[in-house]
């Protein structure tokens, strides 16, 4: 899988660590310039340091502040070239019962895990246009299909960004980029390792496979969707979950 | 310099993949020329680089027809 994304601009949301850290390490070993993104300016130190002996970069992204995704991006076509791999995997947990949840909690998930997800695409949009060609892979979750106690505001941003995906990869489709999702399970990453031992025992019964996932499972599969061996596969939600979930 | 009628007529033919003779002044995008709703957000987005300017929403839908497109660009650019 070695260069097979030479030439290509990766933008990575969320690359600090977990699942964001080993995509990011995933597409820069494929051949990509990537540049990671992180909230703090230590975290983009870090990706920036991790990724430099690949030429990729770190950069401090707020993924729900507009203004500054569209600057990250002009940036980075300056700098780079135009971003011509999107993966969106950013993402936050506000677990709460329904009949304890704070709008707050609602928001917080809306805008950081699915509305992210509308201005990142947007935003590499023309670009990707003039280019006639492009992919997008946005990191959804199981949990958007099968739902979860304590996580109705999670469920509903994860399963908004498969439907966003399908109608996107309709509208841009014959302009040669495609748009697709990766739908972990359940993966030890800081997120995971959060939950109570009696839900991760449980959670474990239902994995055909009888264990946790790893992050590089997850980057492994988006590094197949971003290369072009996948290019005829838009709209897509591809599975990654040790056979907890099957469609 | 070409005019701008001449640079208009051009990136309607690239974006359309249309014939010169088709591109009449009065030919419009959707209906005489096949774009399709994408293709008009393109041909306004080429618009835009080729004359350096920006084109609002709420402006672009009105671009229907070439003419359209090269009456805009006089009226808000300044070759």
């Amino acid at each position: 899988m070695s260069n097979t994304l030479q030439g290509e601009i990766a933008l990575v949301t969320g690359a600090s660590r977990g699942i964001g850290a080993a995509i990011a390490d995933e597409l820069a070993a494929m051949g990509a310039t990537v540049i990671g993104t992180a909230t703090s300016e230590n975290g983009a130190k870090a990706i920036g340091e991790r990724l430099a002996a690949h030429g990729g970069h770190g950069r401090v992204l707020d993924v729900t502040d507009g203004a500054a995704v569209e600057g990250l991006i002009d940036a980075t076509a300056k700098e780079f070239g135009a971003v011509s791999i999107l993966v969106n995997n950013a993402g936050i947990t506000r677990d709460q019962l329904l009949m304890r949840m704070k709008d707050e909690d609602w928001q917080a998930i809306i805008d950081t895990n699915l509305t992210s997800v509308y201005r990142t695409s947007k935003a590499v949009m023309r670009g990707m246009m003039k280019a006639r060609k492009g992919r997008i892979i946005s990191i959804a979750s199981v949990i958007g299909l099968t739902g979860n106690p304590g996580q109705a505001n999670y469920a509903a941003a994860k399963a908004g960004i498969i439907a966003f995906s399908k109608s996107l990869a309709r509208e841009i489709g014959t302009r040669g980029i495609t748009v697709n999702v990766v739908a972990p399970g359940f993966i030890d990453t800081d997120m995971t390792r959060a939950l109570p031992e009696e839900s991760k025992q449980a959670l474990l019964g239902q994995i055909a496979l009888g264990r946790l996932g790893e992050a590089s499972d997850i980057a492994k599969a988006v590094g197949f969707l971003a290369s072009p061996a996948a290019a005829y596969i838009t709209g897509e939600t591809l599975h990654v979950n040790g056979g907890m979930y099957m469609p | 310099m070409s005019t701008i009628e001449e640079r208009v007529k051009k990136i309607v033919i690239e974006q359309l993949g249309v014939k010169e003779d088709e591109v009449t002044a009065n030919a419009s995008f959707v209906d005489d020329l096949g774009a399709d709703s994408l293709d008009t957000v393109e041909l306004v987005m080429a618009l835009e680089e080729e004359f350096e300017t920006e084109i609002p929403d709420e402006e672009a839908e009105k671009i229907t027809t070439v003419q359209q497109a090269v009456d805009y660009i006089k009226a808000h650019t300044k070759d």
